[in-house]
């Protein structure tokens, strides 16, 4: 998805020489279906990632420094039933990787992590790039 | 008011496959190349009552299909189109369209598919062709619903022909094929996410001018994409003007005639000493249609270093990708070429290009003379290219297949017009030349073709003589036979020791095979009578297979060894 009625965005990382990323963004626009590929470093963009975190209820009431883990994390409670509770947080990768080692120890049932997502902090003109193309 | 219908509007509803046919039709493509299978019989059905518009070339095997379509598309400038079933059918296809994506030759691939409802059970026949095709097509795209079928066979056509050419698959399940709906025909002009050709700028035209007009020592190394782009006039204004020696890669090759003063020969790993050393030297590096293949350059890192580089393009992804240019000249050759000629100063370099026709005498003494004038007992390859010459005057197509043949093929083949020159370069695929040579005869059939073959490429795709014989094309086969895979054996001989690792070959009695397909044909193993069958084949209005017993061990030289500097260049 994104701002644009269908019109998709697709973040991917890549760590590799800038070099080696503008010929990657040439060959990915050159796909026929790629409107535009950009190239931005970390410092240009805001990025977050999102986990799930799934901890069997009873750890919570009976191990009490979990509520403390989940307090400092400023994590999200998603789902709390009887056998299970579900934890959200979204962040930097070492915030995700930090609330995963904290868990841990109390253990985890699940856990997933989304992969990145971001946007630039310099405006991107996808309207007026596609206005271009409509030429 | 009614109007009358015709082949792209006809009245009322029709079947996908008929759909399909009309497409092709409307697209002009008159001669198509492929295999009947169960997953595409409703288009053969079709095929069957549309033979009148469309001749159905049938192979004997679909990558026969693919490479006589890439002939037909090279020797005609036209899309090439193929058409196979499912699974096996499509897969047999891959091979060609992989050729065509690095030789950007245009296709057009259809293959037939299972019935939607089979998709992903693993049904008789069914393989994930739009999967294994997607990185060896310039697009790719699954027809499941019956609508679909003219606008998806417009857009292949368009994004196959425009810009930097490549092959398009169009993979169409059965089930589309059998539902109808109603068609119209429109083709293709403008798809809003592909823009075939970049603008030029403006500045980048001047800069480049600059250069070349400052330029004390320049050359040119033009590619195919002076061909592809139908550029060869501009490009004949543009050397004539600037003065500059020019030198082609082997794909580029015809694009203007042998014979040219200007044109001073071929790069790269089997190209002529001259140019390959003079990258080296010149100053300034004009790169025109052409990628900076690894068997152009050899080592990058001691490629032309002391040069200023401008590369005229068309494909953005090519720039930088293998060599840092200083200039990139961004749009189609015909266009570029033509804008750049009011800045560009006339000139001669009448030492410069001494300095090529210097090293030109040393090749001629340490290796032309002897390939092409041998003196010793036992053929070369060279003196059946040279009597090839005689004989065609520099106007046959010329089709090759890889190895050896190959590079004596494009080193002493003389060529007098364009598109002369078709040959397996990227890939290198091993049993190009046969199918491919077919459709060069039927692209252009007031030319004579001629397939130099090795005798283990002959053998990939020998099945094509079937084909051959049915359409009576009037292909003139050279085999030129050494008993050896031999390109694999000179680097054995020189890189591993002699070794001859399942390189030479026990081979059949060609000209029986050929006889079994009623080819005529003959052998000649000895230098007095190879003139003689040359002309006669030449002089021949039916197929014809030549089989040429060369000398068994011969080595292609000059030569720079694989991951060398262009300046290493070895004469023996």
């Amino acid at each position: 998805m994104s701002e644009i009625e269908d019109i998709f965005r697709f973040v991917i990382v890549a760590k590799l020489t800038e070099e080696q990323v503008i010929k990657i963004v040439k060959q990915i626009e050159k796909q026929i279906e790629v409107i535009k590929a950009f190239y931005h470093t970390d410092e240009e963009t805001i990025f977050q990632e999102s986990a799930l975190y799934k901890v069997k209820s009873n750890s919570l009431f009976e191990q009490r420094q979990i509520q403390n883990v989940i307090k400092k994390s400023h994590a999200n409670i998603v789902t709390v039933n009887p056998e299970f509770f579900v934890i959200e947080k979204t962040g930097f990768r070492k915030e995700t990787e930090q609330l995963y080692n904290d868990l841990a120890p109390y253990g985890l049932l699940q856990f997933v992590r989304s992969g990145r997502i971001s946007v630039t902090k310099s405006p991107m003109q996808i309207t007026h790039i596609l206005k271009e193309f409509s030429k | 008011m009614s109007t009358k219908p015709t082949l792209s509007n006809p009245k009322g509803s029709i079947t996908g496959a008929e759909a399909i046919v009309r497409s092709l039709a409307s697209e002009g493509a008159d001669l198509i190349y492929g295999y009947p299978g169960g997953a595409i019989m409703p288009v053969y059905d079709e095929l069957y009552k549309f033979q009148d518009h469309i001749n159905h070339i049938l192979v004997r095997h679909e990558q026969g299909a693919a490479h006589a379509a890439q002939g037909f598309a090279r020797v005609s400038g036209k899309v090439g189109v193929c058409v196979a079933t499912s699974g096996p059918g499509a897969t047999n296809l891959v091979t060609g369209i992989a050729d065509a994506m690095i030789d950007s030759t245009p296709l057009v691939c259809i293959t037939g598919q299972v019935p939607s409802h089979l998709l992903g059970s693993d049904a008789f026949q069914e393989t994930d062709i739009i999967g294994i095709s997607t990185p060896v097509t310039k697009w790719s795209y699954q027809i499941t619903r019956v609508e679909e079928i003219p606008v998806i066979i417009a857009k292949a056509f368009y994004i196959a022909r425009s810009g930097r050419p490549g092959p398009v698959l169009i993979d169409i399940t059965k089930d589309a094929q059998f539902a109808s709906a109603d068609f119209s025909y429109q083709p293709c002009t403008r798809i809003r996410s592909y823009k075939p050709v970049p603008p030029t700028a403006e500045t980048d035209l001047v800069q480049a001018a600059e250069l070349i007009n400052q330029a004390k020592n320049p050359m040119i190394v033009w590619g195919q994409g002076v061909i592809l782009g139908e550029a060869e006039e501009e490009f004949r204004a543009f050397v004539e003007k600037s003065g500059v020696p020019a030198a082609w890669t082997i794909l580029g090759v015809s694009a203007i005639e042998t014979a040219h003063p200007l044109n001073v020969g071929m790069v790269g790993m089997h190209g002529n000493y001259g140019p390959n050393l003079l990258t080296n030297e010149c100053d300034v590096l004009i790169a025109i249609g052409m990628r900076f293949d690894d068997r152009v350059t050899g080592d990058l890192s001691t490629y032309a270093k002391q040069a200023k580089i401008i590369h005229f393009e068309i494909d953005p992804a090519e720039v930088n990708k293998n060599v840092e240019v200083d200039v990139a000249v961004m749009g189609d050759v015909k266009h570029t070429l033509a804008a750049i000629m009011p800045h560009i100063e006339t000139k001669t370099y009448p030492e410069w290009l001494g300095q090529f026709k210097e090293l030109d005498a040393i090749e001629f003494d340490k290796v032309i003379d002897a390939e092409i004038n041998p003196t010793k007992s036992g053929l070369t390859m060279g003196e059946v290219i040279k009597t090839i010459n005689a004989n065609s005057k520099g106007d046959a197509v010329i089709v090759t297949d890889v190895g050896q043949h190959q590079m004596i093929a494009c080193r002493y083949a003389e060529f007098a017009q364009s598109k002369s020159n078709i040959t397996s370069g990227g890939l290198g695929t091993m049993g190009f030349a046969l199918p491919a040579a077919l459709g060069a005869k039927m692209g252009a059939p007031e030319r004579e073709v001629v397939a130099v073959i090795g005798d283990g490429g002959f053998q990939m795709n020998i099945q094509e003589l079937g084909t051959i014989f049915q359409t009576q094309a009037a292909v003139k086969i050279v085999i030129l036979n050494n008993d050896f895979l031999g390109m694999v054996r000179q680097w054995q001989q020189l890189f591993f020791d002699k070794r001859y690792a399942s390189t030479e070959m026990v081979n059949p009695d060609f000209i029986r095979i050929a006889e079994g397909y009623f080819i005529d044909a003959k052998r000649v193993t000895e230098r007095e009578e190879m003139t003689a069958a040359v002309a006669e084949m030449m002089k021949s209005d039916k197929p014809y297979l030549l089989e040429v017993c060369v000398e068994k061990e011969n080595n292609v030289f000059p030569m720079i060894p694989s991951g060398a500097s262009v300046s290493d260049i070895r004469l023996e």
